[in-house]
């Protein structure tokens, strides 16, 4: 069966989260990721969004955090006051599953400029729920496509802690959740490096070449001790992703 | 105690140029019509607050309401950027615009804290996030039992706030129902209130008895304005656009489309055209897709 590589690495997100996981969901990618999950192998996956629905499962994608079937289908609907004090601040949530426009080899996102702060080159939308996200959900996973552009030795901004600048800041800041520790683009999967915190690559989609690897990514790539391949999406997977679009 | 009057009533009463506005709604229930009421009485020097600037406010920012604006995540959702926000930030058209920026975890508490009458509202937050050091209204102070750091923001205190609910009674007691976001924080944190409803009933009788309702001593002024909330939705009564939010981004991008555009379908029309802009949902629709889901 064809597929793309956006398809691939959906797929390849989708498996990184477990049936028993409370996931708050980012829109886009991380959405589609983890509504795979719930359609595939996780059924029981609860998926939260930070309008304020809990256990929601949506037959579509929803375009914004706050469609109309996110809540419809919901398990209970709280205020966004109520999400963020007492569902993720609280430490109820398992992984919190993010995009980023540019991310470093320590997984700080930057979603907020390009450039200077006061005098962007590229003004983004900026945080949202993204900030507290990544210190209060237990674990980070990542999702983005690879590029130069976005895959970055340094972020223009921090605007959600990873590892922090040099890999230290986190627990130096007294942070006792585990921060991003799964990337998956549309190239492969790095897992972070318990002693650097760096990212490594463990495993390498199908057809692609570390060559190509290095050729998108800001940062002298570094490889695991043994790399997998990544299993192809099957049938089921596609099947369903497609489904949902 | 509530009063029912007419929307343009509503704003030339609540609503002065200088003012700081909250107009809340994350995502459902955005206060669409009493937005362009504000663009079409022209009122200026507006700090606008909202979570989520969404095309709500691009639209008041590039007709030239405002001069500050307080958020904290500035896209349209699903689509890309904010065209007329980005254009008076990094241009200053139409005019020269200012940003207090925050996290949603933030901005949510702040309201929160207005609603409780406190002056501050303390979280577990902005824990290594560089909006620390680029807003002062961003500060840290340490719990005096457990010395564990804590963010601290002001309390958000608009001098009005404007939503848009379901429903009022003749009364003037209002409810809101599905993803009720921030609104019944921002409408007890400020001083004055505006709340559009897509109907007025008789009473509430028969509610389940924990609806979230906004009491009519609470609220300012209710105008019924159906369709009001419309590119976003009321749940129960119709969907949101989701063609609009996209077609929006090309009408943005371009300061003359974007001054056609609100030219025709703000300035020269009132409220009641977002009745037409809408499909409302049937009253068994909901029944009907539930028991087709089951087949």
């Amino acid at each position: 069966m064809d597929y793309s590589t956006n398809e691939m690495m959906t797929v390849a997100a989708s498996r990184a989260v477990s049936n028993d996981d409370v996931c708050f969901v980012g829109i886009g990618m991380p959405s589609a990721a983890c509504n795979l999950a719930r359609l595939t192998h996780a059924p029981d996956i609860t998926l939260i969004y930070e309008s304020g629905t809990i256990g929601t499962k949506p037959a579509t994608l929803p375009l914004s955090i706050g469609d109309g079937e996110l809540c419809e289908t919901a398990v209970t609907t709280v205020s966004v006051p109520e999400m963020f004090r007492y569902w993720l601040q609280g430490g109820r949530i398992t992984i919190g599953f993010l995009g980023a426009a540019q991310l470093d080899r320590f997984g700080n996102i930057n979603t907020t400029v390009i450039g200077d702060y006061h005098n962007p080159k590229v003004r983004l939308p900026g945080g949202g729920g993204a900030p507290e996200i990544a210190t209060s959900c237990q674990e980070i996973f990542l999702v983005m496509k690879q590029s130069t552009r976005g895959f970055v030795k340094q972020v223009d901004f921090i605007t959600s802690l990873g590892h922090g600048p040099t890999g230290r800041e986190r627990r130096e800041l007294g942070v006792t959740t585990k921060g991003p520790s799964r990337l998956i683009t549309d190239l492969c999967i790095w897992q972070t490096d318990p002693e650097t915190r760096e990212f490594v690559v463990t495993s390498i989609h199908p057809g692609v070449t570390r060559e190509q690897i290095q050729d998108n990514t800001g940062w002298t790539v570094r490889y695991a001790d043994q790399v997998d391949e990544t299993p192809a999406p099957d049938a089921t997977e596609l099947d369903a992703l497609r489904s949902l679009n | 105690m509530a009063r029912i009057v007419d929307l343009k009533t509503a704003i030339a009463e609540q609503v002065q140029s200088g003012d700081t506005v909250a107009m809340e709604g994350f995502t459902h229930l955005i206060p669409h019509a009493a937005a362009h009421e504000i663009i079409r009485q022209g009122l200026t020097d507006l700090t606008l607050i909202r979570m989520t600037p969404d095309l709500i406010y691009d639209q008041m920012i590039g007709m030239g309401c405002a001069r500050k604006v307080m958020f904290s995540w500035g896209g349209n959702p699903g689509v890309g950027s904010l065209r007329r926000l980005r254009d008076a930030y990094e241009q200053h058209w139409p005019t020269r615009l200012e940003i207090e920026e925050h996290s949603h975890a933030a901005m949510a508490n702040a309201y929160e804290a207005g609603a409780a009458g406190l002056p501050c509202a303390i979280f577990r937050g902005y824990l290594g996030a560089q909006l620390a050091e680029v807003n002062p209204n961003i500060k840290f102070i340490h719990c005096p039992f457990t010395n564990e750091r804590l963010a601290a923001v002001p309390a958000i205190k608009p001098d009005v706030s404007i939503i848009h609910a379901q429903k009022a009674d003749r009364k003037g007691n209002v409810l809101i129902e599905g993803i009720v976001g921030v609104q019944k924080e921002a409408v007890l944190a400020a001083k004055r209130s505006v709340v559009t409803v897509e109907e007025i009933v008789d009473d509430f009788a028969g509610l389940h008895p924990n609806v979230c309702i906004l009491p009519d001593w609470t609220v300012g002024t209710i105008s019924l304005v159906p369709g009001g909330a419309h590119p976003s939705y009321a749940q129960g009564y119709y969907k949101r656009d989701n063609d609009f939010y996209k077609a929006w981004d090309p009408i943005a991008s371009d300061r003359e489309t974007f001054r056609q555009w609100m030219q025709t379908h703000v300035l020269e029309v009132g409220p009641e055209v977002f009745a037409e802009r809408v499909t409302f949902d049937g009253p068994t629709v909901t029944s009907r897709s539930d028991s087709a889901q089951e087949d």
